[in-house]
């Protein structure tokens, strides 16, 4: 815990720098368990290679993956006036200290930003009225981002129709999203709070329970399905297809039922920072306390 | 792990079969969507391809630092289905005996691998950092006109990997023989026999 008046730039490009170089502790617990887990050979060179490469990253202080992703943040709790402003200038600065690769162009014209921001950063707000503002950042990369799916399945389908979709979304998605995949499962909302939910779920820590008894089951079930499906790291075959499925639920019309998946490649970056009200500082990348 | 010198010629690339883990050192060239493109409109104007001729090719766009002289810094691999409409006469007409690059390429480019001996080389995604680390230099840069990460590198390697022969010259697909484990699983699954 540190009490310093950093501004909200200064904590942004520290956030960045986090998630970019540092795989969060649970993401590389799971990554070591699968390692010794794994019988087959070829996963077994294929995850000794992330292992490699991701400490690495972490001793060189250099980006895990070359792809940097564009940076999704979630800002919850109080929600600081100007954060939009703060956060756009923190990741000008990051792309050019860190460096991240310039990813984001205008989607028509392919024509490149070069500061990872083009027409405004990516931002979800969730307001309450807790004493502190919380501040995370989702750097996604396109390999994994590109597999997302929703689809607004009919309310009688129910569990079943609902694992089929996500098993038949991370397959079909094959080795394109870098498996191992964190799987991010929205239920309920609408068509965009779903997919946000989904987004949103890749925060929450692997060994994290879900309170969710039913969601917790079903997160259960998806990890034993797909990770039975020999699919394997880089779909090169192996045990090793998800390291986790987390998924968050929200009320939705009584004729709807969307169901949204959005994929984290084994590069399942992220980091958080909470800003108290008398200027305490807390970072993680894995649970508050 | 095997150590092959690179890049690998057509009895190099004919002595592996899927499966198998390498690591190549010797002279590498990276390549993407737009340096496919010229090369081939090159080749079909009937020019000599001196960049990309008998190489072994790299799908990769490295992030490279520019300090004395060029620094690579990240280096993983690209999709290498975006290369696939390419891929075929890549290898017939520029004599590429070994690709390396993610995700697989198509059934053609495989056909074409098969009949002039050429493999492609799994390299994993992602791992930027440990692949750059098997980069001893940049020894040269062409096409900078198509920007960092589409021009053609030429790089000096040493023990770069791991890589693992996902699809041989022999005809077999560690993608393909995956899928159809994958389906037959799924199918076992919904069918309440697994
Ligand atoms: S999917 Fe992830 S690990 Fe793979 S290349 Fe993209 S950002 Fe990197």
């Amino acid at each position: 815990m540190i009490i310093m008046p950093e501004s909200w730039e200064d904590i942004v490009l520290r956030l960045l720098r986090a998630a970019q170089t540092r795989l969060p502790p649970d993401v590389k617990w799971a990554l070591e368990a699968a390692a010794a887990w794994e019988s087959d050979p070829t996963a077994r060179s294929q995850l000794g290679a992330i292992l490699d490469n991701s400490s690495r990253a972490e001793f060189l202080v250099r980006p895990m993956c070359q792809d940097t992703g564009l940076p999704v943040f979630f800002v919850k709790g109080r929600i600081p006036p100007g954060i939009e402003a703060s956060i756009a200038a923190g990741v000008a600065r990051a792309t050019a200290a860190i460096p991240l690769r310039p990813n984001a162009v205008d989607p028509l014209s392919r024509e490149v930003s070069g500061d990872n921001i083009g027409s405004g950063p990516l931002v979800h707000c969730r307001p309450s009225d807790a004493d502190y503002t919380e501040l995370s950042v989702l750097p996604k990369g396109a390999g994994a981002e590109n597999m997302s799916r929703l689809a607004m399945l009919t309310p009688s389908d129910g569990d079943d129709v609902i694992k089929d979709f996500v098993t038949r979304t991370v397959l079909q998605a094959g080795g394109r999203p870098c498996p191992p995949t964190v799987v991010g499962v929205g239920i309920g909302g609408t068509a965009d709070a779903c997919m946000a939910l989904a987004k949103e779920a890749l925060l929450i820590p692997l060994d994290q329970e879900n309170p969710d008894p039913r969601l917790r089951r079903l997160e259960e079930e998806l990890f034993v399905a797909l990770n039975s499906s020999g699919l394997g790291p880089m779909g090169l075959g192996g045990d090793t297809t998800v390291l986790g499925v987390r998924a968050l639920a929200a009320s939705c019309h009584t004729a709807s039922l969307p169901v949204a998946v959005n994929l984290n490649c084994w590069a399942a970056r992220r980091a958080s920072v909470r800003v108290h009200s008398d200027g305490t500082v807390e970072y993680t990348q894995g649970a508050f306390p | 792990m095997r150590v092959l010198q690179a890049p690998l010629d057509e009895a190099a690339a004919r002595s592996l079969h899927a499966g198998d883990a390498v690591l190549l050192s010797g002279v590498i060239v990276t390549a993407r969507d737009k340096a496919h493109l010229r090369a081939l409109s090159m080749a079909s104007a009937g020019e000599e391809v001196p960049e990309l001729q008998g190489a072994t090719v790299y799908h990769c766009g490295p992030i490279v630092q520019e300090r004395n002289g060029y620094e690579v810094i990240a280096a993983g691999p690209t999709t290498s289905a975006r290369m696939n409409m390419m891929g075929p006469r890549a290898v017939r007409e520029l004599g590429i005996k070994a690709v390396i690059g993610k995700g697989g390429m198509s059934k053609e480019t495989h056909d074409a691998m098969k009949e002039r001996g050429c493999v492609y080389l799994a390299a994993t995604g992602g791992a930027a950092v440990t692949l750059a680390e098997g980069v001893k230099r940049v020894l040269s840069r062409s096409w900078e006109d198509l920007g960092m990460a589409e021009s053609v590198w030429e790089l000096e390697v040493k023990d770069f990997g791991p890589l693992v022969v996902a699809m041989d010259s022999h005809g077999r697909s560690l993608y393909e023989e995956t899928e159809a484990r994958v389906n037959e699983r799924m199918r076992l699954r919904a069918e309440g026999k697994l």
